[in-house]
């Protein structure tokens, strides 16, 4: 009787896909995937990331659909949540590209996320936008995953480009965690980049800690000692407010400079006045922001209740150079190999997109060319817009 | 001249930590014969629960029922900071420990990683992983004396802890309590004949240990005001080498090892470069140990004592 039921479910579901398969074609849908960090760490970017998209596509359907070569096609987000893991972001992506057969996916934000599933994306012909990943291996030697933000070592030459023109420092100081990719990465590119403008030896304290110390005396006591101008320190917010701290209990007033690492609204809780008057660099600033990225602030906020962070700027642009891949392709075929690779195609070729975290090219590798904006933390404890700062 | 004061001033104030801590694991060590691994969670411990003391009384001064000081609020958070922390000491005995006191002294060490292990993730499954901020009750105040930078906090840290260990000294020293304390020390299994009770004196001196563990944690969080679940880890390690270093069971001893270790390691980062650092530094206590393998105080110990 059993095997009989089964049968019978056997037959009527291989009877449901032929007719599904033969039935009349619905128009297709342009499918955009979301792989984002939803739960997990750091559920605020994974939250910043659906707002972001979910806000696009408001526009999108007001418009009636977006439109391709002349035609108007309706648009789906499927949404996927990585929980901030490597592993589920890879299996995310093979989710949302085999059976959602999505056009293009937007995410994972993180390097951690995004470099398993950019493999998991090139290896399946199926074009990625990063927005937030700085890791130089995400894109790297994978035609079909891209990014929208600058990369880790590029601040370091911007930092070095700002601090001189700018102030006319002629000696710098750097303290960073040797033992951390990212920090290292920066410190390094900062010292060539400083060095070559204003000669060698000009970096006159380079100095380094381990993750998880806690103690910097002995190497800040040295960067007073070097007669440095001003101190680089491409830390973390949470090691930020020490080093901080420290050096002004050291008697250091100097400015004191980082990268986007400290751009947290946590920074200011954990280091109070001490962080105040101090510039970083990162991809946006919402204070003092003008034009459109000032549009995009106000709307959001409005909507959701607070300024969106660099993860939200970041994800709107990218789904505007998703929006103009697939416009720029010029049709869908509803053959999602063809169109993918038209798209990716088309993602490659585009120049000068005016986002609102800045102008980008795409390079051979998939990066952005783009600039940096330097932040200055003003009085009241804001990260204020200070300065465009480009390569 | 300056140079090498500078990093006097900083050694004194980063040997006090490894110092206070090493205590707590000297004591218990030589009366167990037990590795409190998790004697650096504690620590951890005791600077969260100083955090809480301290924001909730913050907050009910600022609510203006009874407004109190700061340092009174220091003081307070002090006291109920270690109090509260010695209770925790003492269950993690009760529980964790004293059913394993005839069990193969590698499964005690393996049950005090667990014990650590569950006091870090527990913290974080409760408390999530979001740093924490020790709020700054003493107003800083940067003294410049013939261009060494020393401030209030750093005084304070420093003279404080010294205190502490002066008050455990004289209590081992002078009372009843502390003449028990050696004399399981010295023997564990005569002296309980006598009419000392091992469960009494283990349980005084985890608590004990804890709340030099939980003022530690205080003058952490005060010196260095970001708290993480993870934080008591490597200084709970480096405390154990001081607490071996000074030799087994000696109070002066396990203070002075922090204090050499604080000194080590701020001079060796100051003179070579600071990616040596802990390289150096522990080279060169390997080398102490090579040479002095009981520590500065330690007498010679038969195991045969121990049955």
């Amino acid at each position: 009787m059993l095997k009989k039921i089964g049968l019978m479910i056997l037959a009527l579901s291989l009877v449901a896909t032929v007719i599904s398969g033969c039935g009349p074609k619905a128009p297709t849908t342009i499918k955009i995937g979301i792989n984002a960090e939803i739960t997990g760490d750091i559920p605020k970017v994974g939250e910043g990331t659906k707002y972001a998209a979910e806000m696009w596509l408001e526009d999108i359907k007001a418009a009636g659909g977006l439109e391709v070569g002349g035609k108007k096609y309706p648009v789906e987000l499927v949404i996927e949540d990585n929980e901030a893991k490597a592993e589920s972001a890879a299996a995310a992506t093979t989710k949302l590209i085999t059976q959602d057969q999505i056009l293009i996916m937007v995410g994972p934000q993180a390097s951690k996320q995004a470099i398993p599933a950019g493999e998991v994306a090139d290896a399946n012909a199926t074009p990625m936008i990063s927005p937030w990943s700085t890791n130089p291996r995400t894109t790297k030697d994978r035609p079909w995953v891209f990014r929208a933000c600058f990369l880790d070592p590029f601040q370091g030459t911007v930092v070095a480009k700002f601090s001189t023109e700018e102030f006319g420092f002629k000696k710098a100081a750097v303290l960073y965690d040797v033992a951390s990719d990212y920090p290292k990465g920066i410190a390094e590119f900062f010292k060539a980049a400083f060095e070559e403008i204003n000669g060698a030896g000009s970096v006159v304290a380079f100095e380094t800690f381990t993750t998880k110390d806690r103690d910097f005396s002995a190497q800040l006591t040295k960067i007073l000692a070097s007669g440095a101008e001003f101190l680089f320190t491409p830390q973390y917010y949470d090691e930020v407010p020490l080093i901080v701290k420290q050096a002004h209990e050291l008697g250091w007033d100097k400015p004191i400079m980082g990268s986007d690492a400290w751009g947290s609204a946590e920074l200011m809780t954990l280091c109070g006045d001490d962080c105040k008057g101090s510039f970083f660099s990162t991809h946006y600033a919402a204070k003092g922001a003008k034009g459109a990225t000032k549009e995009f602030i106000d709307r959001y906020n409005t909507k959701y209740g607070y300024v969106p962070d660099d993860v939200g700027a970041l994800t709107w642009d990218t789904m505007l150079i998703a929006q103009r891949a697939i416009q720029d392709c010029g049709k869908i075929t509803g053959d999602i190999k063809a169109d993918r690779k038209c798209v990716r195609d088309a993602l490659a070729k585009i120049k000068d997109f005016d986002g609102i975290t800045g102008k980008m090219t795409f390079t051979e590798e998939g990066d952005p060319i783009k600039c940096a904006v330097i932040v200055k933390i003003s009085d009241a404890g804001e990260f204020e817009f200070y300065k465009s700062a480009c390569p | 001249m300056t140079f090498f004061l500078q990093n006097l001033v900083n050694a004194l104030q980063w040997g006090s930590f490894y110092a206070l801590i090493a205590l707590g694991y000297s004591m218990v060590y030589s009366i167990l014969m037990l590795f409190n691994f998790a004697h650096g969670d504690i620590f951890m411990v005791g600077a969260y629960i100083g955090f809480f003391i301290s924001t909730g009384l913050v907050v009910f001064s600022a609510s203006g029922i009874l407004p109190l000081p700061n340092w009174l609020i220091l003081m307070l958070t002090i006291v109920f900071a270690m109090i509260a922390t010695s209770f925790l000491g003492m269950i993690v005995e009760r529980v964790a420990y004293r059913p394993l006191r005839d069990a193969p002294r590698a499964s005690v060490a393996v049950t005090a990683m667990m014990v650590g292990i569950i006091l870090e993730t527990g913290n974080l499954a409760l408390l999530g992983a979001r740093r924490r901020n020790f709020p700054a009750l003493i107003e800083m105040t940067t003294y410049k004396i013939g261009g060494v930078s020393v401030t209030n906090t750093r005084i304070m840290i420093v003279v404080l802890s010294v205190l502490l260990m002066l008050a455990l000294h004289l209590f081992i020293r002078r009372t009843k309590w502390g003449m028990a304390i050696r004399a399981m020390a010295y023997d564990y299994v005569v002296v309980p004949l006598m009419g000392v009770s091992v469960n009494t004196i283990t349980v005084l001196t985890f608590g004990i240990g804890s709340a030099l563990a939980a003022a530690a944690g205080i003058f952490f969080g005060i010196a260095y005001p970001v708290l993480e679940p993870y934080m008591g880890i490597l200084v709970g390690w480096k405390a154990f080498v001081a607490a071996i270093l000074g030799g087994r069971g000696s109070v002066p001893g396990a203070a002075l090892a922090g204090f050499l270790l604080g000194f080590i390691e701020i001079f060796v980062a100051a003179i070579f470069p600071s990616t040596l650092r802990d390289l150096i530094a522990y080279s060169i206590i390997l080398i102490i140990l090579t040479f002095r393998p009981h520590g500065f105080f330690g007498e010679a110990y038969s195991a045969r004592l121990r049955l």
